[in-house]
């Protein structure tokens, strides 16, 4: 037997659970795996004895679970009200076309990942996206592509 | 209690919904994602009515009925809700219904005739998903889902196996695997019974006719076909004929029309199966083997098992399926007796079924690097293929099949239903261990429709347990109960379809459950109007094992009618 896994010692959490517990179970594997893995995802249907395409169903459902680790970069972009006013969907839209990934998706280098947000409460700053936790202001779909282009630049330099 | 529908008072019990009320009274109200006998899901709206008092229409699938409501079934209003929701679904629906296979059969096709809508009044939004053809038995084109669930359901709450379900949300949803995986790689058994129950095409059996049309057209070639139990009570609907009309004569002669050259009875096959079948139960009852013994002919429930039970895989038997058996014949002991190079031969069976499509896929079952069946046409199939040769049943006179694989018994011929194959195989397993026939022959507690058919009896100083059950999340029940120390049953059949064979996944599409009632009631009246009735006294059968077999459990019938199973991995499953 090999260590017990981190879905493993959250599964430990949830002794007799039933199938009412999917979803706290899901946010619990991806607090700890940052995302919901296949063996993962086929643990927490065995776990429950539910299928493994009620897993993915329900998963898929909400925007909240990914199904690929968070790249190097992770790009929230915040889909709330007044962001969507002051123009989030190009943003969105640009940050789609830049990456070649849709939202929710990574890069396939590990390096971006995209999320939709509802609000991050910085509506001042609208439209904001945040990087990592990092947070950019009144971004447009050309302040976006000259980030993303920069990381790009920071990341070859370091390779070499 | 009392409720009047379009002005005319009626009558309807509590719990009743409004559907089944206005159904009665001869109204007649669409539906899509309506099933027969299981909870409504009310998902596609089209079954609307108007109940005075209430501000919203109602979908009448799902709504009790109550004293005293005055429901309009077709006011103006609900005329044009459902005429919406027409044209709603069209609005993500593509128009290529000309070369559609589901034609004539489609549901919306037939409603959107039926609602008078004639132009597309909503642009195409959909984003196009690719086809998934992976598996050798079942083809699907989400472009063409209208997310009805039908699918869903029936492989959930009838199958047990759940490989499909809902994905993502609103206009981004689709019907799809866990991890939107391939239907192959998936726990999929390939039974077909979504296919059974979508509205429009976006299940489909995956076809063979063309290979089969090609090989026929071969002058190489030497093409020979064989015919399931149940094909011959159930092709007749094709061509609007009533349910459960026999046409086994004029279907031998349309083959015959079509190039085949010999024509076989898979029936002779399920006599044979029961050979082996019921000399296996009886050695394992004599010799401590491993019980219950489960039956081994129905392809989708041996998916099943080595996906879900593997543990349990001891107590399946080793008998191949009929159409396997006659397969592995064709190829040994006929080639031989005709001279024929097997590689030469294209063996061609007609299945109720999708799931014999995976089956002949199986490695173990060919030898020499060719396999024993080449191709397998569903019923549906072959209804096409008669179209497109041109081949009116009616005008043709009935034939004999060819021997040496043309004579079965009735019991053979039972196969087809559920609780069949456990009838035959008692007339013999009984004649076998006490050297009587068993009483009348018939064993009424193993027919019927029901899911799970139990019963006791008699076979010498044994008191034989055993179980016919039909559809796969009855035999989880039944397995569950022995897995947790069941212990009072010898023998249990597993058909994977509800009703067995009859009930196929690649028999044509039957608009309510009497039809298979009534192929069902076919299967034995045949069972009850001829002499030959038990297996064992088939002669044909009994001369294949003095010229070639030697006798049941033999080294020969090891090497050519039984196989073995092993734990089967799927993508879905831990």
């Amino acid at each position: 037997m090999s260590a017990p896994s981190k879905v493993d010692k959250v599964l430990e959490n949830y002794n007799f659970a039933k199938r009412d517990k999917l979803i706290p179970i899901l946010q619990d594997v991806q607090a700890a795996d940052g995302y919901i893995s296949k063996p993962a995802a086929l643990k927490v249907a065995k776990h429950l004895n539910i299928p493994a395409s009620k897993v993915f169903g329900v998963a898929t459902f909400y925007n909240q679970f990914r199904f690929k680790p968070v790249g190097k970069y992770h790009i929230m972009i915040c889909r709330g009200t007044a962001c969507h006013v002051k123009g989030s969907a190009a943003v969105l839209k640009m940050c789609e076309e830049v990456l070649g990934i849709k939202a929710g998706d990574t890069t396939r280098d590990g390096l971006f990942s995209i999320e939709v947000v509802a609000c991050i409460g910085a509506c001042g700053l609208a439209p904001v996206i945040s990087v990592n936790g990092e947070f950019h202001a009144k971004v447009t779909a050309d302040k976006l592509r000259r980030l993303v282009e920069d990381f790009k630049k920071a990341e070859n330099s370091n390779g070499k | 209690m009392k409720l009047t529908v379009n002005g005319k008072p009626v009558e309807a019990q509590a719990g009743e919904t409004l559907l089944t009320v206005l159904r009665r009274e001869g109204v007649h109200v669409p539906t899509l994602c309506h099933m027969e006998g299981m909870l409504p899901s009310g998902a596609c709206r089209i079954c609307v009515v108007e109940v005075e008092g209430q501000a919203n229409l109602i979908p009448s699938c799902s709504f009790p009925a109550a004293e005293g409501m005055k429901i309009l079934s077709n006011s103006p209003r609900v005329i044009n809700a459902r005429r919406t929701v027409v044209e709603l679904l069209l609005g993500s629906h593509p128009d290529d219904c000309l070369y559609c296979a589901k034609q004539p059969t489609c549901d919306l096709n037939r409603l959107s005739r039926d609602y008078g809508v004639t132009s597309r009044r909503f642009p195409v939004t959909r984003k196009k998903k690719p086809l998934d053809i992976s598996s050798p038995s079942i083809s699907r084109d989400p472009d063409k889902c209208i997310l009805c669930g039908k699918c869903v359901r029936v492989c959930e709450e009838v199958q047990s196996v759940a490989c499909i379900d809902f994905v993502k949300r609103g206009s981004d949803s689709f019907i799809g695997c866990a991890f939107d995986s391939s239907l192959n790689v998936s726990s999929c058994i390939n039974c077909g019974q979504c296919i059974n129950v979508c509205p429009t095409g976006a299940l489909m059996e995956k076809s063979d006719i063309q290979p089969v049309m090609d090989a026929l057209a071969d002058k190489n070639k030497y093409v020979v076909v064989q015919h399931a139990p149940s094909i011959s009570v159930s092709l007749a609907e094709e061509f609007g004929l009533p349910a459960g009309s026999d046409v086994n004569g004029v279907m031998t002669a349309a083959f015959r029309k079509m190039g085949f050259k010999a024509v076989f009875d898979t029936s002779f096959a399920a006599d044979l199966t029961i050979m082996e079948e019921a000399s296996e139960l009886a050695h394992r009852i004599k010799n401590g083997g491993a019980l219950p013994m489960f039956t081994s002919c129905s392809p989708g429930w041996i998916k099943f098992i080595e996906t879900f039970y593997p543990e349990m895989l001891p107590n399946l038997s080793t008998c191949k399926s009929p159409q396997q058996m006659l397969g592995a014949m064709i190829k040994t002991y006929y080639a031989k007796k005709q001279g024929l190079n097997p590689a030469k031969m294209v063996s061609v069976s007609v299945m109720p079924c999708t799931a014999k499509k995976f089956e002949v896929t199986r490695p173990e079952m060919g030898r020499d690097g060719y396999p024993d069946i080449d191709a397998v046409l569903t019923t549906r199939e072959l209804a096409q293929m008669l179209r497109i040769y041109g081949i009116d049943l009616k005008t043709l006179q009935p034939e004999e099949p060819d021997m040496p694989f043309g004579d079965r018994s009735t019991a053979g011929k039972l196969f087809g239903a559920s609780g069949g194959v456990m009838e035959a195989a008692l007339r013999t397993a009984h004649f076998l261990l006490t050297g009587k026939e068993l009483g009348t022959l018939k064993v009424e507690a193993v027919r019927g429709q029901a899911g799970i058919k139990e019963a006791k009896l008699k076979i010498g100083a044994l008191e034989a347990g055993v179980a016919a059950v039909s559809g796969l999340g009855n035999a989880r029940k039944l397995i569950d109960e022995i897995k947790n120390g069941r212990k009072d049953l010898h023998f249990i059949e597993i058909m994977t379809c509800p009703g067995g064979c009859i009930n196929g996944g690649g028999q044509p599409f039957a608009r309510n459950k009497a039809a298979i009632v009534e192929r069902m009631r076919a299967l034995y009246n045949i069972d009850a109007t001829e002499k030959l009735r038990t297996s064992h006294a088939n002669k044909a059968v009994q001369s294949l094992y003095k010229d070639f077999l030697g006798k049941p459990l033999g080294e020969k019938s090891h090497h050519l009618l039984h196989t073995k199973y092993s734990k089967r991995k799927a993508a879905d499953v831990a």
